[in-house]
């Protein structure tokens, strides 16, 4: 029993699998879109206990089923659906999906994650895994209503926008709580920015997901589901659910729940690390002396706050501008401090009305709110630097732009004049457009690790996140590990090189146990309410009935993390990928704790060193070692890595 | 007031405080069936974008329309005005549903017999919490932001007037 199991330390090959899997449904679907069958299989349950579900399950399927060196938005590509073994139950903050493909953005492993209650409504339909292939001839939808599972045609859907499309499925399905993620616009015209928006406020946003939908003519995924959902120790469980939801009420999550993530505004802005103008500050007097506070978003313009399905923490805080207002009457947004900071902070705007409707814009029309953010701080670097012009853009747009900011990025999520033709893509294709155009040095001001944007963090002086964001599997993100921390509280010198290895080591632990939350998938704002990964190991065993230790978690969190990373060499990925934006090594702040600090070439290299290193990777080249791999079980790759060595000799 | 004439209590939510996360259904159809489904619940969220959240549950009507509704006589009132369903009369026809002004009276998917808010009189007695070592409503427990409570009519009438009166009389409350 449990607690016998808990004393002694299991090891991975004990790790024993009872008759019936609880929490998992084993149901994979295989979605054909190019001949429109559908066909169900039930996934082993070696491979539910190996791969967890959503993280693990994507970088598993990629791994084995898509072809190297494809084109990201050809019917090659795969598009992966996965959740973990806990949506619907008590579980806080389980209802969660993850989607997976090669992005179209980064050439790399593409994934992204959402809320709100499409997890739930599937996990009660049945489904634990989709799997996505070739291209339907005409635009569709798919419907997966309990034991129905099937195509329909998008008819008119196709090109509206992603609020119209939830409001039309729900009628037509005469059903206000039916499960809709879809693409906007954006998605339809491939934008490799384009995001897929659930629940209206919820998006699956980075890495392109949405554009890999549209390549594929799928406009939205319905999820209807009515079955019972039980737990293979119920009674513990629920003792389990009732106090893990009490701390998630708790110190651990104030932050989210009071002022939200902007909170984050006024303490990285007193450390010079909340990214403004593009990046070229790390602090701002209207972060200071307001408007752009957490207070005044709160005060002012929160309206309510919400929840995704099971999540007792509701961080979503939506803004609503007054009925009154000349621009944007009525509208409501849903903010959070990466949206103020990419629409906000880094665009130079403190019009908060402003703001919120680029959100809703990036929400509705579907682009991804921090890439399609960041891309316009780019235009409005370009701009200010004059090599965009007021003649090639139709319009001024200098940094602090309000009405010509929204037009840009409705622009550039609908691919429009030159904004959408340029920068509707993201920083990395508007970079190597423009220099086509002659336009010497753009790509400098695209401010991408791998292609992706970056979130709300100036790498100026954050040397260990600049190592932490660079070898982020999907590009420039604060979510695959949260090696910001290290630098906010002074873990290590932020300013300094030093200890590579014990850096990389914390890099590590952070990144390991952020694969087991997105594999699960919950939600990293319940990462601090848990005693440990041993207290995830528990939780799993009391839904799944496969006993548990923390040892055999985190060596699968490795394992998944470094799978993923062979997915990446594998599509040519090598130490150079693993490196930031130019800009933080060039151009030094002016003001603010890290002024007159750049990133440090030679130190950068030192660090990102003592992370390989400590991953058991190799030293210069970033490829998992035949040894590390061995130990991982993850002997399948090793031919393959074989060639990427010799690719390199 | 004599205890005789109390008003019965129900379970009441603050749609200020609600979120519309759903961990009261997900916490109802647990302690009653062992397993999640919200469409096994007696509470009920409704959201109504973008900002409206609450959840609904049986209000304990003084003349209950469910009751005159059922031509099984299935439905009756224990003391403390619960909603009883009798098992073996009902035929989950419906009616029921039709007539709740609330819509929540509901017929549950697996058992087809209407099911209502029963401040989890029957609640699995492996859900009772060994401290408190009694049933009670689980969702009030649950729920994250104490937007649930249970209350009768002339509670929420008095609160609503001291509200009132904060508001009316504001400064000479300073």
């Amino acid at each position: 029993m449990l607690g016998e199991k808990k004393m002694s330390k299991t090891k991975v090959k004990e790790i024993t699998i009872p008759d019936k899997l609880m929490g998992y449904t084993q149901v994979r679907l295989d979605v054909n879109l190019t001949d429109g069958t559908i066909t169900e299989s039930t996934i082993p349950k070696e491979y539910c206990r190996d791969w967890i579900g959503g993280y693990g399950f994507g970088a598993k399927v990629l791994w084995d089923e898509l072809k190297p060196g494809i084109d990201p938005l050809s019917p090659d590509n795969i598009f992966v659906w996965a959740i973990g073994p806990f949506p619907t139950t008590l579980l806080p903050t389980s209802s969660k999906y993850g989607v997976f493909a090669k992005s179209p953005l980064t050439g790399f492993f593409g994934m992204s994650i959402s809320s709100g209650s499409i997890a739930a409504q599937a996990r009660r339909a049945g489904v634990n895994l989709i799997v996505i292939k070739g291209k339907s001839p005409t635009p569709v939808y798919l419907v997966i209503d309990d034991d129905e599972r099937y195509l329909k045609e998008c008819g008119d859907l196709w090109g509206k926008s992603c609020w119209e499309t939830e409001e039309i499925i729900k009628n037509e399905f005469n059903d206000q709580r039916i499960a809709v993620m879809e693409i906007g616009p954006a998605g339809e015209r491939m934008s490799r920015i384009a995001c897929i928006t659930n629940d209206r406020n919820r998006q699956a946003g980075r890495t392109g997901m949405g554009a890999v939908m549209g390549s594929k003519n799928l406009k939205a995924i319905v999820f209807r589901g009515t079955k019972g959902v039980k737990v293979a120790h119920p009674v513990e469980f629920y003792k389990k659910a009732k106090k893990l939801n009490k701390v998630a009420v708790g110190p651990a999550t104030s932050k989210y729940r009071d002022l939200g993530t902007p909170a984050g505004l006024t303490s990285y802005n007193k450390l010079g690390m909340m990214p403004t103008f593009n990046h070229r500050e790390g602090t701002w007097e209207k972060i200071d002396e307001g408007p752009i506070t957490p207070e005044e978003l709160n005060e002012k313009w929160v309206a309510k706050k919400c929840a995704c399905t099971g999540c007792p923490i509701a961080c979503d805080h939506l803004a609503r501008v007054p009925k009154t207002h000349p621009d944007y009457p009525g509208i409501v947004s849903s903010v959070d401090i990466e949206l103020v900071y990419s629409y906000g902070t880094g665009t130079g705007c403190y019009d908060w009305p402003t703001i919120f409707k680029c959100i809703q814009i990036s929400d509705n029309l579907g682009i991804d709110g921090i890439s399609g953010g960041v891309t316009a701080q780019m235009a409005c670097e370009l701009y200010d630097l004059g090599i965009i012009t007021k003649e090639e853009l139709g319009y001024e747009l200098p940094f602090g732009s309000t009405k010509n900011l929204v037009r840009f990025v409705k622009e550039m999520a609908l691919g429009e004049g030159f904004a959408g033709k340029i920068f509707g893509d993201g920083t990395k294709m508007a970079g190597i457009r423009l220099e086509e155009m002659g336009k010497k040095n753009a790509s400098f001001y695209g401010m991408n690790i791998k292609g992706l944007e970056l979130p709300a963090f100036d790498l100026h002086g954050m040397s260990s996140f600049a190592v932490g964001e660079s070898v982020s599997i999907r590009g420039a993100c604060h979510l695959r590990n949260g090696a910001y921390g290290l630098d906010a509280k002074g873990t290590f010198d932020r300013f300094g090189y030093d200890k590579p290895l014990e850096r990389g080591k914390a890099i590590i632990k952070l990144e390991d146990t952020y694969s087991i939350i997105d594999s699960f998938i919950i939600c990293k704002f319940t990462r601090g309410i848990y005693e440990g990964n041993a207290e995830l190991a528990e939780v799993y065993e009391l839904v799944t009935g496969i006993p548990m230790t923390e040892e055999y978690l985190m060596k699968r969190a490795e394992a998944i993390t470094t799978l993923s990373k062979c997915f990446n060499i594998r599509e040519g990925a090598t130490r150079k990928d693993d490196h930031p934006p130019p800009k933080y090594f060039k151009e030094a702040h002016t003001k603010g704790p890290a002024k007159g600090v750049t990133l440090k070439e030679d130190g950068f290299q030192k660090l990102l060193t003592g992370y390989y290193k400590a991953r058991g990777w190799d030293e210069d080249t970033g490829i998992p070692t035949d040894e590390k791999l061995k130990e991982l079980e993850l002997d399948f790759v090793i031919d393959e890595m074989n060639k990427a060595r010799a690719n390199k000799k | 007031m004599s205890a005789s004439k109390k008003f019965h209590r129900f379970i009441f939510v603050d749609p200020n405080l609600c979120t519309g996360c759903e961990i009261c259904e997900a916490v109802c159809s647990f302690v009653h069936d062992g397993e999640f489904n919200p469409l096994n619940t007696r509470i009920h969220r409704v959201r109504i974008e973008p900002i409206v959240n609450i959840a609904l549950s049986c209000q304990k009507c003084e003349d209950a329309p469910c009751i005159r509704a059922c031509m099984e006589n299935a439905i009756e009132k224990d003391e403390e005005g619960s909603i009883i369903i009798d098992k073996d009369k009902c035929t989950g026809c419906g009616f029921c549903v039709r007539a709740c002004p609330f819509g929540v009276i509901t017929i549950h998917l697996d058992s087809r017999i209407a099911i209502a808010c029963d401040l989890c009189e029957n609640m699995k007695e492996e859900f009772i919490d060994p401290e408190v070592g009694k049933k009670e409503p689980q969702c009030i427990i649950f729920c994250p932001k104490e937007a649930i409570s249970l209350k009768n009519v002339e509670q929420i009438g008095e609160e609503t007037r001291i509200d009132a009166v904060k508001r009316l009389l504001a400064e000479q409350l300073d």
